[in-house]
């Protein structure tokens, strides 16, 4: 026991002190809170408030246009030369022309400004002015703002999951992608981590050191250390990113927050009452669909699925990592594991593919049964447990996975204590079939 | 009192037996010279000592006891195709193979020191392996075989990579070991450093053991019963037990010849026949070196 820990402590030693790792660590949250830090930057900076100036000759629209967080509009008494001279100078960013006859001929309606127009401001303006006329005709024709108002019905439908503790409200989407999300996990840390055993396993093998090493510990000590102190690297990244993904966000909408706050209360007050009130309204709609998301993720069995989602890494990845480990042992090359990776690497991708239909039906005989299987089972029950799977289908599963790892440790073991020892001969399939039955 | 015996070791593989049969007595405190055309079997006899392999049938004895895990702390082994991780520092190195051995941390550091000031290497505690040359990496690496002081220290090719400097720093190191007790399993193609270092040789070729015992011994069964005279003047007339082999001129002018006697015939008389015929320079006997033992009895095996 006390040399598996030795072998362990070094293998995670190691590999925890590469600069590659310390790289990726920190890289991996930086990388994630730098997009939503992105897509954040741009929300907050967006709202860069255009001023415009209308030369209304019909007099209908002064005041119509409601200002807000991007276009603030103002009327100048002007005729459309001189406002064409002097906008600019003003401060205005664009100038709306609005001849007398635009009921009866809208397209007339004209944008000036000093560099092109975005087209979200030219769709705005349009819009507004459209609806406005649209509302004059209404009026015109005896319905008043009111009966539109009344007429407006928002449906927002909610789903409800039926379960044994009652009714929950759940989100459909939310769901998806926190499975979809925990598979994806699985599958590439699988890979990733699988494939750093292989390596381990060759550099000893092409250093020539595992000799020196298994005259002191049995080969199979080596490759359960191996495995061992792989996973508890994957481990830590993870336990790592997540902290540090949280802090970061966390830290990020704090920040975020407080300057968002500060400007709609500058806008409110800059707008007077009636407009800041519009403003706080519309922030707070936009953020209901975050808080919907929030409220589905906590109808969720969350420590259900964590724990699951660690069960099935750990063994998902001991599964395939001492299938690698034996690749690696029966090659002298890299080139040469290309042959013995492709059936290992087969099964997880099929797995990917299976995970999609899973997702649509959890609940269809292929999800069944690629969740039972212990080959996919990893990445296609993670799909199915948000959704919510019977217990005994979860403790059969899980079941299959221990056994499913067990067996291939000991084929891996096998078929690693032959080819460690093994130098310069090319291994077929029908010899690592061999080695697997070799005594001693 | 012998450290290490093996008894009716075999081993097969697939469709080769790598031992049949191989018995062997390594005295302790001996140097043993495991010799053997390549092929032979030796790597797979040094790896079942070792508990690398298992033997199919046979056994080993380690020190009176049947060979058990708790003896791979008590052997040192420098394999010939030897290694450390290159991405590693030297110092943690040894430490971490030295722990693997049952060493503790403190007691692998201690003997460490000890090891690196006596080849004043102190300065790669920190370098990584990759960074040392080979010849470095071999000094190393035989401090990895003998740090945790282990009765038995078998040795797979250990001058290969090292210059004739560094090869002597070792061969002095092997025998100091052998002096404080220890015994040496030492095998090497190199015959001058068998016939230099070692007091016993088992030979083994195609699987089978064909040859062992104390050095002496083996020369002194490979005698050919043959002397060689140098001199100056005509060699005739010979009694015709004694059979003249070859005759050639040596480069300072003198005449060599090579005589074979009976086996009961005494090498006086051989002598005095000499004295009578011609001015002896020189006269001797021809003792077969380990290297024309090792061509006789692996050619005759083979043919």
């Amino acid at each position: 026991m006390n040399i598996i820990f030795l072998i362990i402590k070094r293998e995670y030693l190691v590999r925890v002190r590469k600069k590659s790792f310390i790289i990726m660590t920190i890289l991996g949250p930086v990388l994630i809170f730098g997009f939503y830090a992105i897509i954040g930057w741009a929300a907050v900076s967006s709202i860069n408030q255009k001023k415009i100036a209308v030369v209304d000759e019909s007099g209908r629209f002064s005041g119509k246009f409601k200002n807000d967080d991007e276009t603030s509009f103002a009327y100048p008494k002007q005729s459309l030369t001189e406002a064409k001279k002097a906008f600019v100078k003003q401060g205005y960013d664009a100038l709306v022309f609005i001849p007398k006859d635009v009921i009866e001929h809208p397209k007339t309606v004209q944008i000036f400004a000093e560099k092109s127009v975005s087209l979200s401001l030219q769709s705005n303006i349009e819009r507004a002015i459209g609806k406005e006329i649209e509302t004059i005709k209404l009026e015109n024709a005896g319905i008043t703002q009111k009966i539109i108002e009344d007429a407006k019905v928002n449906v927002d439908a909610q789903t409800i999951s039926m379960s044994d503790a009652g009714e929950k409200s759940s989100n459909g989407i939310a769901t998806t992608i926190i499975s979809g999300f925990c598979a994806l996990l699985i599958y590439i840390s699988v890979l990733i981590y699988g494939t750093q055993v292989m390596r381990g396993v060759m550099e000893e093998k092409t250093s020539r050191i595992v000799e020196v090493i298994i005259s002191s510990v049995k080969p199979f000590q080596l490759m359960l250390g191996k495995i061992i102190g792989v996973a508890l690297v994957g481990l830590t990244q993870f336990m790592l990113w997540i902290v540090l993904t949280v802090g970061l966000i966390t830290l990020g909408s704090t920040v975020m927050g407080q300057k968002e706050t500060a400007k709609s209360a500058v806008t409110a007050r800059m707008n007077g009452m009636p407009g800041g009130q519009d403003v706080q309204h519309k922030m707070a709609t936009a953020k209901n669909p975050v808080a919907d998301v929030m409220a589905a993720i906590e109808t969720l069995n969350l420590p259900l699925i964590i724990a699951c989602f660690l069960f099935y890494f750990l063994g998902g990845y001991l599964l395939y990592s001492a299938l690698f480990g034996a690749v690696g042992a029966a090659v002298d090359s890299e080139t040469e594991t290309q042959q013995f990776m492709f059936p290992i690497m087969m099964p997880i991708i099929a797995a990917i593919a299976f995970a999609q239909i899973a997702v649509r039906d959890p609940d269809g005989p292929l999800a069944f049964w690629t969740s039972i299987i212990p080959f996919t089972s990893p990445v296609v029950m993670m799909v199915r447990i948000p959704f919510g799977v019977p217990a005994w289908e979860l403790i059969l599963s899980m079941l299959l996975l221990v056994i499913g790892f067990i067996g291939t440790t000991w084929i891996a073991a096998r078929i690693y204590r032959v080819g460690i020892l093994m130098y310069g001969k090319k291994t077929s399939f029908r010899e690592l079939a061999k080695w697997v039955f070799y005594k001693g | 009192m012998n450290i290490l015996e093996t008894h009716h070791i075999v081993k097969q593989y697939a469709e080769h037996r790598a031992l049949d049969d191989v018995s062997l007595s390594v005295p302790k405190g001996s140097i043993f010279g495991l010799l053997g055309p390549n092929g032979a079997g030796k790597t797979s006899l040094i790896r079942i000592i070792n508990q690398i392999t298992a033997p199919d049938s046979g056994e080993v004895i380690l020190d009176g006891e049947h060979l058990n895990p708790s003896h791979i702390k008590r052997i040192g082994y420098l394999p010939e195709e030897r290694g450390l991780y290159k991405k590693m520092k030297v110092g943690e190195q040894l430490l971490y193979l030295a722990q693997l051995k049952g060493l503790t941390e403190k007691q692998a550091m201690d003997k460490l020191k000890t090891w690196f000031i006596k080849f004043d290497i102190k300065t790669w505690w920190d370098k990584q392996v990759q960074d040392l040359s080979k010849g470095m990496q071999q000094k190393v690496q035989f401090v990895a075989t003998v740090m945790h002081e282990p009765d038995l220290i078998i040795l797979d090719e250990p001058f290969s990579g090292f210059d004739p400097i560094n090869a002597n720093l070792i061969k002095d190191e092997i025998l100091e070991l052998r002096d404080k007790g220890k015994t040496i399993i030492f095998s090497t193609h190199r015959m001058e450093s068998v016939e230099e270092l070692c007091d016993h040789i088992a030979l083994i070729n195609r699987s089978h053991k064909v040859l062992d015992g104390p050095k002496r011994a083996i020369k002194e069964q490979f005698k050919t019963h043959t002397y060689h005279v140098e001199y100056q003047g005509e060699l005739e007339n010979l009694p015709t037990a004694f059979e003249v082999l070859t005759t050639r001129q040596t480069e300072d002018g003198f005449l060599r010849t090579d005589i074979k006697i009976p086996p009961d015939a005494a090498v006086n008389e051989l002598i005095r026949h000499l004295l009578d015929r011609v001015t002896v320079r020189s006269f001797g006997e021809n003792i077969p070196s380990i290297n024309d033992i090792f061509i006789k009895t692996v050619g005759e095996t083979n043919e």
